[in-house]
């Protein structure tokens, strides 16, 4: 038989506290063909993880099946009795979920976990299966095959993590893999590779693989078809060069108007330079943090070392780097919720005190942050005039009639109706609640916003609208923005300068279009090449270069001695850059990289 | 990591005592009047009563009467009894009240336990693995009634239906300190059964939240879609992960069967430890009342540490640090 899975007229329903039903899945067909990638594109809340998960005959608490057939080798997978689907999960069937950090067990060993299916199953004896496992590690390229199974999840790094999650699924030798966002999680620099992993890893074994995401670009490096849904609905299926070459639908077209294009020069916005005055809005000086107790003034986990960054007034300094470079600290530090444990925080060329508590009400009222997850950093309790009001009050001295037109003005500024002052955030998307996340910074009359990966969480399209909205909004208020982001997209759109962090220094900075063209930092120059593009064969293409080699997941630390990206780099020069801390070569007044390589290397 | 750990919640575990004994001594020196007015009485002239203190050391000033108890406190001796209540005389030591009481504490505590701990963990596992079901129903509206009523009701709602109706147990659980064997179990087996009750109802509880908490968590997910059996996911995907939470609130139920079960001992007049206590506070026996004091505060601290470790061996970031 041709086809392994037949999705038929699938429709799955939610059913509410009360009892009613809302449709999520609304008949939805689609084939999977022996050996092939289909990919199931769309925003939050299309349905695509939930018909993954029907492949294995699985609902989340709260949906059930209402109609339609989904065969795998011409079985219907929904009516089977639940001992027949266990059989068949693991073994014919198996899954991937997106973070693998929840999904493996903290207290049961890796090896138990990736070789527990096909054991249960009784496909292979304990034995074989840890052999299969050690194949399967170094297939996937990961460190220490042999010994690897016999340690703990949290021992290992999260693309490791993300890959061992890979030889936990094919383990069973499955027929089919259904991978749910299995790299949206991951710093790009390791996306590329565990997408290496996976595409080799499928072709290698034959299997035919339903891969879940929003992210166009990765789909188009491993579908071979590709199903566009929206609100439960396909919009458009076609073959992945069809698709995604000439999109027949409206929707389709949006969502690839919404990837953001390849990092390069000249998206910047051009700085008027209109809000600008004598100092800086905000600047540090020789900065180091940490957290951890501090021995000798010095912290037992050091994040932060010896940074300088000034953002001048109605500017936007972008904040770039892999997880764990220390961006979300130097806000942290910049806003007094971390006290530093040397250096100096300036506010309008003033010294700030290290620990907020000591910040006066005026230089708080300054400063603000907008935090990543509006979830968690809005009171469910509080309704948004409530949320909006308290700073008003707080820092202004608003009240009455005078709170409720400055609410309106704040509501009316991020674009949402009037009526929404009376809601709760639970009542409001994902897209407004960071809105409101916003309007809540926004209403302190801030003169600078520490932004940390506010359009992260978000869909591409929402996110795009978050981000035309920053822009207006910095063209309106002239508020100085530090806008902290993994996706070197989306600093590249919205700031005007470019911090680049690597293990807590800063490697290279300048103006958003010296730092996107040459010279780079060998660090940057990574971190450009391992952008997805939406272009077939992109992953081919960048695997081969050099600068994808460093790419390469370790742990980063920080030094003492040395370039941090020693190890990493392709033009490292032994005995220097092990040995010494590189010095700052400065190409223009506002462009430096920090390399031991002069500047007439890198002009060369 | 874990050594470190370890030894850092001894330290704190010894800290923590110190703080207690010294918060017993300021407590039972805040008390009205002094053993020296009890035993005299009314006999008491400003004379004599002066003679008796200095007799009894408690001329002396306060710190230096707190280190000499502590001191004797660490070499064994619990001090004299300064007022004679339960079975002792002034003058008796205090050890040899305690030490009977405290066998019989732990022999009523030892039972409870040794019942309880692995009938509500089968009850609280049961109620998790069908949730929503019959059987979780019941044994969820079960152990909520007998949590909401205070302890004496549940012991007198037993003696009513089990001494009174039934006829098949004594109602009270008086020791003459001859029982062997059966005669014993006998004895304990009401206050056994009240206690049973209430500490069960606690543990199945929390035994079912903690476990149904980690069934929701991804990894749960992930071993139903790899096609793990329900009796495995439990046994040993979700059982490693509650060690933890659940230990402790044995260990808390543990500790509260050693010093808070006073209303207990008296429905059924049985010589406990934490009875001696309170007439200890009645005749104004200070030495008798720092040192029961002194015994539950102890259980409490080492019970909790034992419960501490417990969740720090279980914890795998700890024990296969990276």
């Amino acid at each position: 038989m041709a086809h392994i899975l037949e999705v038929d007229q699938l429709k799955i329903d939610a059913r509410k506290d009360d009892g009613s039903l809302t449709p999520i899945v609304k008949g939805v067909s689609f084939n999977v063909k022996r050996g092939e990638v289909v990919a199931l594109i769309g925003e939050s809340g299309s349905g695509k993880t939930t018909i993954a998960l029907s492949a294995l005959g699985y609902t989340k608490p709260g949906l059930e099946f209402t109609s339609g057939e989904v065969r795998l080798h011409g079985q219907n997978v929904i009516s089977m009795p639940s001992e027949q689907k266990r059989l068949m999960r693991g073994q014919k069937v198996a899954y991937l979920a997106q973070s693998a950090a929840a999904t493996f067990n903290p207290a049961l060993t890796i090896g138990e976990q990736v070789t527990e299916s096909p054991v249960l199953h009784g496909q292979l004896n304990q034995e074989e299966a840890n052999q299969r496992a050690i194949e399967l590690y170094r297939a996937l390229e990961l460190p220490d095959p042999e010994i690897l199974g016999k340690r703990f999840p949290h021992q290992v790094s999260g693309g490791q993590l993300q890959r061992l999650m890979a030889a936990m699924a094919l383990c069973g030798k499955p027929d089919l893999l259904v991978l749910d966002e299995p790299t949206t999680a991951l710093d790009v620099t390791t996306q590329i590779e565990v997408l290496k992993a996976f595409k080799s890893v499928i072709k290698q074994e034959g299997t035919s693989a339903i891969y879940v995401t929003h992210d166009l670009s990765v789909v188009a490096q491993i579908a071979d078809d590709i199903v566009v849904l929206y609100a439960g609905e396909v919009q458009e299926h076609g073959s992945a060069e069809q698709v995604v070459n000439k999109p027949g639908h409206d929707y389709t077209r949006r969502l690839m108007n919404a990837v953001r294009p390849p990092p390069a020069a000249g998206q910047g916005e051009e700085m008027t330079g209109e809000h600008e005055r004598e100092v800086p809005a905000l600047e540090v000086i020789k900065l180091s943090a940490g957290y951890g107790k501090k021995i000798n003034g010095v912290p037992a986990t050091r994040v932060l070392k010896d940074v300088n960054i000034a953002i001048e007034r109605g500017h936007t300094v972008g904040v770039i780097g892999e997880s764990g470079c220390g961006k979300s600290t130097l806000a942290r530090v910049m806003s007094g919720l971390l006290p530093s444990s040397h250096g100096e925080v300036l506010l309008d060329g003033e010294s700030l005190k290290p620990d907020l508590k000591n910040r006066k009400r005026s230089e708080l009222q300054k400063v603000q942050f907008v935090f990543q997850m509006a979830d968690t950093a809005l009171n469910p309790r509080q309704r948004i005039d409530q949320i909006l009001g308290r700073p008003l009050e707080f820092y202004i001295g608003l009240k009455g009639g005078g709170k409720r037109k400055r609410i309106a003005e704040l509501l009316e500024m991020v674009e949402l109706p009037q009526d929404f002052a009376g809601r709760y955030p639970d009542e409001l998307s994902g897209g407004q609640k960071q809105r409101i996340n916003l309007a809540r910074a926004l209403a302190a009359a801030p003169e600078v916003l520490l932004c940390d990966e506010v359009i992260s969480a978000l869909d591409s399209i929402v996110g795009a609208n978050v981000i035309e909205l920053l822009k207006r909004l910095r063209k309106k208020t002239g508020v100085s923005f530090v806008f902290i982001s993994h996706d070197l997209s989306t600093v590249a759109s919205f700031a005007d300068e470019i911090v680049v962090l690597y293990a807590g220094r800063v490697v290279e900075q300048g103006q958003v279009d010296q730092v996107l063209s040459p010279p780079y930092h060998p660090y940057t120059r990574l971190l450009i090449a391992s952008v997805p593009e939406l272009q077939l064969g992109w992953l081919e293409e960048t695997m081969e270069t050099q600068e994808a080699q460093a790419g390469i997941d370790r742990v980063v630390q920080i030094t003492d001695i040395g370039c941090p990206f020693y190890d990493r780099c392709p033009i490292s020069i032994e005995g220097t850059c092990d040995k010494e801390i590189p010095p700052i070569r400065h190409f223009d007044e506002s462009h430096q990289i920090e390399c031991h390589h002069n500047e007439n290397y890198f002009l060369n | 990591m874990l050594v470190q750990a370890i030894i850092k919640r001894i330290l704190i575990s010894f800290v923590t005592l110190l703080v207690v004994s010294i918060i017993i001594f300021i407590g039972t020196s805040l008390l009205p009047g002094d053993v020296a007015n009890i035993i005299l009485g009314q006999m008491a002239t400003p004379e004599s009563l002066a003679a008796l203190r200095e007799h009894l050391g408690l001329d002396q000033p306060p710190h230096v009467r707190y280190f000499m108890w502590l001191g004797n406190l660490f070499t064994g001796d619990l001090g004299m009894s300064k007022a004679g209540s339960g079975i002792g005389t002034v003058g008796t030591e205090i050890s040899v009240m305690i030490v009977p009481r405290l066998v019989n504490t732990l022999r009523l505590a030892g039972m409870v336990a040794v019942i309880s701990i692995p009938l509500a963990m089968s009850l609280g596992l049961l109620a998790s693995m069908y949730p929503g079901s019959r059987i979780d129903r019941a044994i969820t509206f079960t152990t909520l009634s007998i949590i909401s009523v205070p302890d004496f009701l549940v012991a007198m709602i037993l003696v009513m239906i089990l001494a009174v109706q039934l006829g098949w147990l004594p109602s009270i659980a008086y020791l003459s300190g001859s029982e062997t064997g059966w005669q014993l179990i006998r004895a304990l087996l009401m206050p056994t059964l009240t206690l049973v009750t209430i500490v069960s109802a606690q543990i199945i509880r929390m035994t079912r939240a903690t476990i149904l908490n980690i069934m929701s968590s991804p990894y749960i997910e992930m071993a139903i879609l790899k096609g793990v059996n329900r009796k495995r996911i439990i046994m040993r995907h979700a059982l490693l992960n509650t060690v933890g939470p659940i230990v402790n609130v044995i260990a808390l139920n543990m500790a509260w069967l050693i010093g808070g079960v006073v209303i207990v001992e008296t429905v059924f007049a049985y010589p406990g430890l934490a009875k001696l206590m309170i007439d200890g506070v009645q005749t104004r026996d200070l030495p008798l009342v720092q040192a029961c004091a002194m015994i539950f505060c102890a259980t409490y601290v080492i019970l909790l540490m034992i419960a501490d470790m417990a969740s720090i061996i279980s914890n795998p970031r700890l024990r296969h640090p990276k």
